[in-house]
């Protein structure tokens, strides 16, 4: 029954998958997707702490602050930017970003 | 320790089902809230590592911050939520096709013997819980060894803030406001005409 390394990465790699599924799922809401990249993030958190933990080296967390100011900044820059885009098309569908036909 | 693991359990369950809420639920709102109750439970799980200190910073940034940040931006845009869900069956297969590849493919690296030679790197069984305390040890750290790392996420901040405001800002026509900078930069002799004004005949 001890919880081992294993079972944090387990745990790390479900979640990573369940926020790349996200990503696939919702293609029109913006919204959920830039959820779906926070879930991400805290997956790779998890893991951060796992292993600092278990190797009993405090690097990793302080690698989990930096995604952690990484997240909150890509979290506010990512909502402005789909304020701006609402304002503009009067949608939030990942289809409707076409003007620059990239 | 079989509280330990029981809570682990617990924890790690109530995380994946609730991050699996927020990719599926139909209501955005429903996802910020499922969202906020993965970061509460993932910084439970963080305790049981024995990181305090981050786990009281992903409760305060993560939802004191960015998940109040989302929910902000969900309510102020006027959306009908379920048109937005049309395509959702029509991704699904290859989402799980993916889903399942990516996930067997990371659990076959953890379980890999390559990943974690006993004899090059020492994996402890349990996790470490330090004797002086989670934050002094991040504190010695942060300041000393990784500062201009921890300078240049000041910056990164700055530029996000900067960079939304930017964005956000916009002026709207027909408002009025106070321009200061015009009142200051006006030219008295412009705009001040003195006339000489003739007796009972007043200006024209």
């Amino acid at each position: 029954m001890i919880v081992s390394l294993h079972h944090y990465l387990f745990l790390g790699a479900i979640i990573f998958t369940i926020g790349v599924i996200g990503i696939f799922l919702n293609k029109k809401n913006v919204i959920i997707i830039l959820m779906s990249i926070e879930l991400i993030l805290l997956s790779v958190s998890i893991n951060f702490v796992a292993f600092s933990s278990y190797m009993n080296d405090i690097s990793g967390q302080i690698f989990v602050m930096f995604i952690l100011t990484v997240a909150a900044a890509e979290a506010a820059i990512g909502l402005a930017i789909l304020v701006v885009f609402f304002r503009n098309k009067n949608s939030i569908s990942v289809e409707d970003i076409n003007k620059m036909k990239g | 320790m079989i509280l330990y693991s029981f809570s682990f359990y617990i924890f790690s369950s109530v995380t994946i089902l609730s991050s699996l809420m927020v990719i599926s639920s139909k209501n955005p709102v429903h996802s910020v809230l499922f969202l906020i109750l993965s970061f509460v439970n993932t910084s439970a799980l963080f305790i049981l590592l024995g990181a305090e200190f981050l786990a009281m910073i992903l409760i305060v940034v993560y939802v004191g911050a960015v998940a109040v940040l989302f929910l902000f931006v969900v309510m102020m845009l006027d959306i009908n939520f379920i048109k937005l869900k049309e395509g959702f069956l029509q991704y699904l297969p290859v989402a799980l096709i993916l889903g399942a590849v990516l996930l067997i493919e990371l659990i076959i690296i953890f379980l890999s013997k390559n990943l974690m030679p006993i004899s090059k790197v020492k994996y402890l069984e349990s996790p470490t819980f330090s004797t002086v305390g989670n934050t002094r040890e991040l504190g010695n750290i942060l300041y000393t060894n990784y500062f201009y790392l921890f300078q240049i996420c000041g910056l990164i901040l700055l530029v996000a803030m900067i960079g939304s405001i930017v964005l956000t800002l916009r002026t709207r026509d027909g408002v009025k406001k106070q321009k200061i900078f015009n009142q200051i930069n006006t030219n008295s002799k412009k705009i001040i005409d003195k006339k000489r004004i003739p007796l009972w005949k007043g200006l024209k």
